[in-house]
């Protein structure tokens, strides 16, 4: 979320609201997107982000498919190398194993493959998030996964505001994109805007500035480190807030420039922690900004188990606005 | 085991399909382009001119053609591993295969697909695939595209019947089924999924798999390019009009190893199958034959043919060995469109 209150003539909606709306808005622009998942029609999801897109659109462009989730991404890359625009729903992101080969083998390799003559413009709408007490295969993570193959592009947005504006950009590129939704994040509120507008990629945002040290966060993350940078506040930490909002591609010159400035860093992420999303970008922060760090760049993601059913079990394995604000601190102690 | 010694079981042709003399000789001359590539990748290979592997479609050449030759240049194909047959049937040209089978930069792809990815979008071949069975995606998205884009394309989807163990494939012919799309599933039973006699891997009655979808289903013997393209046209018709997909499980035989490099067989298969296959039920050995008995053209002309087509394979050949390789600069392009 924007630190900025939204002034009353500004129009707030839900997070689900601005993916919905997106959808809507290129699905009117261009006749080639269309929407296949299980349960989008009628359902509008089980997490109705998709309601009411088939009445406009009709049971042709919101199709609802089998529980076939390899099957429907293929049919998508097929679709898209032919000239269509698909959005493949997949419910949760813990699904995306059983869509790997579709995606990792033929989707991201199409264009390399054919020297540059096919191309796979088709988007994969898929969740992350823990903590909603799903336990072990619906709560996952698994952005990285992705993030790892070349000619994927990943897209993690933190707020309803970034959430329209990069599933447009996603919709109107001409390559495979894997949209990361926080399941968690859907009746959250913002400010959305209800014209056009996109968002380009590899550009991160700073969400708050600040000067003592950078908390690099992604998708469900920012807010975390938002409530951290609040908390850090508190005892005289100003910390700076700085969303990727793309991994692939990864803003990597205002993570080092936010570095440099703030001599400090934390990457915060939902995914599992070994071998994660923090993993690549803290070795970005420490190539591009090692003479100017005062303490090594820390990692912060989900802790390598499976997510637990049991909330009091669950609680503990994604970084929280506490666990973030401590890290922090112990990183800054030094010099404060 | 083996269906070598069997008699032919083949299904009578369909009726009202007109196969002329030209069509003949043109599927002759496409099925002998298919023979003679290939017996010259198999050279390249052994004379160490072409980096990897390469998987040889010899045998098989009357699916290719007779299939692709039912088709129009618009219509999609997908196609294997063993992909060679289908990109010539399709129409691709000798010289830009053998500049990608050499990692040139005048190939298919710039070099950067090489054999098992063979694409070229402008006959409609939406690439060789390195995955078994996983292109049936692919095909049936395509489908889905046409149907949508309101075109009368179809699709057709090969795969070898090793695919039948991938569980994408049903999940596809479930979805072609319910949405009546214009695809065709093409199995090609060359009898061995790479090592192992499918009959120790395929339970059950294989045209059943796809009657379990409501897919109409046809099984034929399909070193008779003529049967091929009948029956094809027959189901190309239908996914055209609009009557959904279909299934067609061609039985054929693969005379080379898995690959070139499958040279010591013996342990998977009997020799003697493999001459009785080669002796009695070659498809271009078939179909010159029936040229000649029914007296549309004579051995002689069969021989100037086959020279005209050695001709183009050689110049092809030495097109492609003399191309440029790829500028290493390319490695990073065309990572992203």
């Amino acid at each position: 979320m924007k630190a900025e209150k939204p002034s009353p003539s500004d129009r707030v909606i839900t997070f689900a609201q601005a993916i919905n709306e997106a959808l809507a808005e290129e699905m009117r622009r261009d006749p080639k997107v269309f929407i296949l998942g299980e349960d989008v029609a009628e359902a509008g999801t089980p997490f109705k982000v998709l309601s009411g897109l088939v009445k406009e659109f009709g049971k042709e462009r919101v199709i609802d498919s089998p529980i076939s989730e390899a099957g429907i991404a293929g049919v998508c890359v097929g679709a898209a190398m032919t000239g269509m625009r698909p959005v493949v729903d997949i419910m949760f992101g813990d699904f995306a194993t059983l869509v790997m080969d579709q995606m990792v083998n033929q989707a991201a390799k199409t264009h390399y493959m054919s020297g540059g003559k096919l191309k796979v413009p088709m988007v994969m709408r898929t969740t992350l998030g823990a903590t909603r007490r799903s336990a072990a295969q619906h709560s996952q993570s698994l952005h990285a996964l992705f993030s790892h193959i070349p000619g994927l592009k990943v897209v993690l947005p933190s707020t309803p505001y970034d959430a329209k504006g990069l599933l447009k950009t996603a919709i109107r590129d001409e390559n495979p994109v894997v949209f990361f939704e926080d399941k968690m994040m859907y009746q959250q509120k913002g400010i959305v805007p209800a014209e056009d507008y996109t968002i380009p990629f590899g550009a991160a945002d700073v969400k708050r500035v600040g000067k003592d040290i950078t908390l690099v966060a992604t998708s469900s993350m920012v807010e975390v480190s938002l409530k951290a940078a609040d908390i850090l506040q508190g005892s005289g930490i100003s910390a700076e807030i700085v969303d990727v909002r793309t991994t692939v591609p990864l803003d990597k010159e205002t993570l080092i420039a936010s570095a440099k400035k703030t001599t400090r860093a934390i990457v915060v992420d939902e995914g599992y922690e070994r071998y994660g999303v923090t993993a690549e970008i803290a070795s970005v922060i420490a190539d591009g900004a090692f003479y100017y760090l005062d303490a090594p760049v820390k990692r912060m993601g989900a802790m390598d188990v499976p997510v637990p059913f049991s909330p009091v079990l669950e609680d503990q394995t994604v970084p929280t606005p506490e666990s973030v604000a401590e890290a922090a601190k112990k990183l800054c102690r030094k010099s404060f | 085991m083996a269906q070598a010694g069997k008699k032919n079981r083949s299904t009578p042709a369909p009726v009202g399909i007109n196969v002329d003399r030209e069509q003949l000789l043109r599927f002759y001359r496409q099925m002998l382009k298919i023979r003679l590539f290939e017996e010259q990748v198999n050279q390249l290979y052994l004379g160490a001119k072409m980096p990897g592997l390469a998987h040889l479609y010899i045998g098989q050449e009357a699916v290719a053609v007779g299939v692709c030759e039912a088709l129009r240049p618009d219509d999609y194909i997908t196609s294997t591993h063993r992909g060679h047959g289908h990109c010539l049937a399709k129409g691709a040209s000798v010289d830009k295969m053998f500049a990608e089978l050499l990692g040139k930069v005048d190939g298919y792809c710039r070099g950067k697909g090489g054999s098992m990815h063979i694409a070229d979008q402008e006959r409609g071949n939406l690439g060789a695939n390195a995955i078994v069975g996983g292109s049936a995606g692919i095909a049936t998205g395509a489908a889905l595209s046409a149907k949508m884009r309101g075109t009368d394309q179809v699709a057709v989807c090969f795969f070898g019947e090793g695919a039948l163990g991938q569980g994408l494939l049903y999940e596809c012919m479930n979805m072609a089924s319910l949405w009546k799309l214009p695809v065709i599933y093409l199995c090609e039973n060359n009898l061995y999924n790479e090592y192992t006699h499918y009959s120790e891997t395929t339970a059950g009655e294989i045209e059943a798999r796809a009657k379990a979808f409501g897919i109409p289903t046809e099984a034929i013997e399909a070193q008779d390019v003529e049967l091929v393209y009948r029956t094809m046209s027959k189901l190309v018709e239908r996914a055209r009009k609009g009557d959904g997909p279909s299934f067609l499980l061609c039985n054929t035989y693969r005379f080379h190893g898995h690959h070139v490099g499958d040279i010591d067989r013996a342990y998977y298969r009997p020799k003697k199958e493999e001459e009785e296959w080669k002796e009695r039920r070659d498809p271009v050995k078939l179909l010159a034959d029936k040229l000649v008995r029914s007296e549309i053209v004579d051995r002689k002309f069969l021989a100037q043919t086959e020279n005209e087509i050695a001709s183009e394979i050689k110049s092809g050949a030495d097109f492609a060995l003399n191309a440029p390789y790829p500028d290493p600069e390319e490695v990073n392009q065309h990572v992203y469109a």
